[in-house]
This record gives C-alpha cells, structure tokens and sequence, in this order.
C-alpha cells in the first residue's frame, strides 16, 4: 500500500527519499471497488519490561498474525539492539524488524565512534525521531529496555514518536491483559526471580486472553554486564496429543463382489464433450 | 486525531492507529518571584489509559519549563527541537536563555507547521530581565502572555472558576493552592483529565517539584 523508496543506492541518484503516497488514492478507489488488499504481517502481541533491583525484564509472546491466520507459532520479537540494550516489537513485523535493526547498526556506529557503551537513552532518541519523521506510518510499538552507566532504564515507544520512561509496561493487542497483571503484582525492588515471574504472568495473561497473542514465553534479562535469554522461557499453548487412531485397517470395508467392477482399460470412448470450469 | 491516515484504507487496532494524549489539563500562573506550573497525569490513547502518571511539565532550559497538551508525539518533539535551540543559544551568548526567546522558538515551530502539528502549549519560566512569565500558545501558533493561563480539554471546565478565583498579588502558597484546586475541579470533570496532580515552582533559585497523590486531591466544593 505505501511503498518505500529506501536508499540511493537502491533507486537512483535523484529519487526523493522517504515515503511515496502516489498510490494511496488508487488503492483507496480499488478497495472501494471490492478489492481485497494484501494484508501485511502484524504481530497482535504482547509485550511487556519491568525494572527489578538489578536491572530489567523484558517479555514477549511468540504468535506472528495476518489477519486472522496465525503466521508464526514461534517467532522472535524481542530484538538485539546494543549488548547491554534489547527491544520487545510490536505491530507490523517488518516494520518493528528493520527499525529495530537500523538502531542497532547505528547503536554499533556510536560505540566505535565514542569507545563507550552506547546508552539506552540513544537509542530511544533514534527511535523515536525516526518514528516521528514517518507520522506514525511505521507502525512499531516498542518496548526498550537496558542497563548502562546509569542503571536500568525502561521506555515504551509508540508509533507517532511519543514515549513514555516507567517501571513496568506493556505494549500490543495483550497489553491491557498484561497492564492488570503488573498493576496488581508489581512491587519496588523486586529480585530477578519475582520479576520473571511477573513478567511471565503477565505475558501469559496476553496469551490467554487476547487473540492477537499465543505460544510461548520468551524472556530476557539484562542486568549489568550480563544478558540472559530464555527462548522459550515457558510453553503456554502445547499442541495437545491426539487421543484415539483414526486410520482404519485394510478390510474394513467389506467387498461383496468383484463382479460389477470394469477394469478402466475395457472402457471404449463413444462420445466426450470438454467441460470448461470457471 | 491520527495525521495523514484519512485516504487510506486502515482498519488496524486502535492502539496502534490512535494518537497519544489528547485530553489534559494544564496551567501555570505568575506571581512576584516567578511562576507556579500544574498539570494532571493522564495520557490516554482513545479510552486506554496510557500513562497514568504522565509528566506533562517538560524542562526546555535552566529556568524555563512548558506544559505539553495535545499529542504527545508532536509536543515531545517540539519540546525536544526548542531544548536544541535554547541549548545552542545559551553556548553562544553564554547566557541564560529569556522566557520571551522560548516562546517565540515555541510559536515559531507551532506555526510555521501548523497543518501537521496538533499542539497546545504553555510556556513559562523566569529570567533575570522580566521575571516570572507565562506565555501560551493555544493550537494555531499564536503567543501571547498572561497573568496565568490554562489549557488541555479539561480547561475548559474551569474558565469560570479561575477568572473567578485568581487575584493579582498572590504568594507562592496561594498561587500553588490556586492551581491545584483548579486542576483537580478540571480533573474531576474532565474524562481524559487524571491520575495525580503535579505541581512546580519556578523563581530565580530554580524548580521545587510537589505531587499530589490522586487519593490526596483537593475535595474543597463538595465540603
């Protein structure tokens, strides 16, 4: 529906750069004709960050929707950005994919300009005016999560650009199961232990309840120096094992007679007429 | 309140389309030493609490802080383009930036991209020529100064209250008691209006920040 004309490199020298509108019209008229337009891949999704007393927790389910056919049982939706910072993506899958990608590059750029580690505040300003130059086209609701040199920090980015800093959130379709989750359970200082089981809470929460999410539990932990993930950290939806066998021996249907039976090779054609099926 | 989105064929969830914070209530009024600023904390996205306990009251210097209303996207990034600005003209003149220099860059950003920005903002703070100052800049980038001003949905439900209630001369107390009854009225009335109430103090000494925790709101009209 809106193309992206994504580098010179790509479309010449003088293509403009951005976002071309010119078939917004066109395709607006053809879905007005009853036109089915092609529907891009979104992750209906939970996911959520909570700060505990050594750094954070970040959590996602694995469902990738379109429509309403599951794409995806186990897809990765928390993304690597810098060593000490990581995203949960939702929204368009590509979209949430390249934006997450594009900082991580330009994350690595920093660090070996600066000989520092980069800092989750940077990569929030890259995401969120990046976000901003596309008005809310680029659909990637973000959660952003890391530690650096000044403790844990946590955001929430939402597609027009605007974020919010707090100590637990959640993102995607699941995001008011998981809100009631945290709302209920959280508590200043927790150990990693009870925030992974928070966030596991939570998470499961989004998958059982909103259609959007399912499959299983992936977490991540970033604390200071260390990152641990676990893919899945819990299966919620396990594929249930099928109970009787439904194929039927040979000889179950009993043959009376062979008798009626015409071997296709003693057929003789007299007439045939070729049927067109639209 | 999405941009650009009209043509398009969309029918994506409502909290991915939805533009942030649209309903508030912001203020902020002058008095001898400098000024007092109030807000709310709600930023909401259709009927989904967001943020709950939302800072509306954004630094853009030293000494010079605005009230955001509208979308957060927007006002963030205006917030953010005048911090750049004020940032490069203090290192230049190496002096404090005016209140009246960052109103103007405000209602130069608000104006000039009027069509695309939905914004409402008050600016105020204090500098060492005027004082205490509280500028607004209400959506279609106008700036004027006031004795104090009010803003966001929930203004609206307070007009009477405030021409009604504000008297020339207050003190620090008075101007922070003003603010927070009016703000709590807005927030009583007002369904996007919530939350807290967040309260700052700007004079010469720089800010002092208060919050008012949403079981401590002022009940004073239904005593």
């Amino acid at each position: 529906m809106v193309s992206l004309a994504v580098d010179n490199m790509l479309v010449g020298k003088d293509e403009p750069k951005g976002f071309l509108f010119e078939n917004c019209r066109r395709n607006a008229f053809m879905a007005k004709q009853g036109v089915t337009l092609p529907k891009a891949r979104s992750t209906g999704t939970t996911i959520v960050g909570v700060i505990f007393n050594e750094g954070v927790v970040l959590g996602a389910d694995t469902r990738a929707t379109g429509g309403s056919i599951v794409c995806d049982l186990n897809c990765e939706k928390i993304h690597y950005i810098a060593d000490n910072v990581y995203c949960c993506g939702a929204g368009t899958a590509a979209d949430t994919e390249f934006t997450t990608r594009m900082v991580s590059s330009k994350m690595e750029l920093l660090k070996l300009r600066t000989g520092r580690e980069g800092r989750v505040i940077s990569a929030l300003r890259m995401l969120k005016q990046y976000l901003f130059r596309y008005q809310g086209h680029v659909s990637a609701a973000l959660v952003l999560g890391g530690v650096d040199v000044t403790g844990p920090a946590l955001y929430t980015v939402y597609p027009h650009g605007s974020t919010d800093k707090l100590p637990y959130v959640t993102m995607g379709s699941g995001s008011l199961a998981a809100m009631s989750v945290f709302e209920d359970g959280y508590k200043v200082g927790m150990n990693e232990e009870e925030a992974k089981k928070l966030v596991r809470d939570a998470i499961r929460a989004g998958i059982v309840n909103d259609l959007g999410s399912g499959s299983n539990v992936d977490i991540t932990v970033i604390k200071q120096g260390s990152v641990q993930q676990f893919r899945p950290y819990e299966v919620i939806c396990k594929k249930s094992e099928r109970q009787g066998d439904y194929t039927f021996p040979a000889g179950t249907t009993a043959v009376k007679s062979s008798h009626d039976m015409v071997p296709f090779s003693a057929l003789r054609v007299t007439d045939e007429e070729v049927m067109e099926i639209s | 309140m999405s941009l650009c989105q009209n043509d398009i064929a969309y029918d994506a969830p409502e909290w991915l389309t939805g533009e942030h914070m649209t309903g508030t209530t912001i203020m902020a009024v002058e008095f001898a030493d400098g000024v007092v600023f109030g807000a709310d904390s709600r930023t909401s996205t259709g009927t989904y609490v967001a943020n709950r306990v939302t800072d509306k009251l954004t630094q853009v210097s030293d000494k010079i802080y605005c009230c955001r209303s509208g979308s957060a996207a927007d006002t963030q990034a205006i917030a953010d383009y005048v911090k750049l600005y004020l940032d490069l003209q203090e290192n230049e003149t190496n002096e404090d930036p005016t209140v009246e220099v960052a109103s103007r860059v405000f209602q130069m950003l608000c104006y000039q991209n009027r069509d695309m920005l939905s914004a409402s903002i008050i600016c105020a703070g204090w500098d060492k020529n005027k004082g205490g100052q509280v500028y607004c800049l209400p959506l279609g980038g106008m700036c004027v100064r006031m004795p104090f001003a009010i803003g966001g949905s929930g203004s609206t439900y307070i007009y009477g209250h405030c021409d009604n209630t504000y008297k020339e001369g207050m003190t620090e107390e008075q101007c922070l008691k003003f603010v927070a009854d009016a703000v709590a009225l807005a927030m009583h009335r007002d369904g996007s209006s919530g939350g807290m109430i967040r309260l700052a103090v700007l004079t010469k000494d720089g800010c002092k920040r208060l919050n008012i925790p949403g079981n401590q709101l002022p009940t004073f009209w239904s005593k």
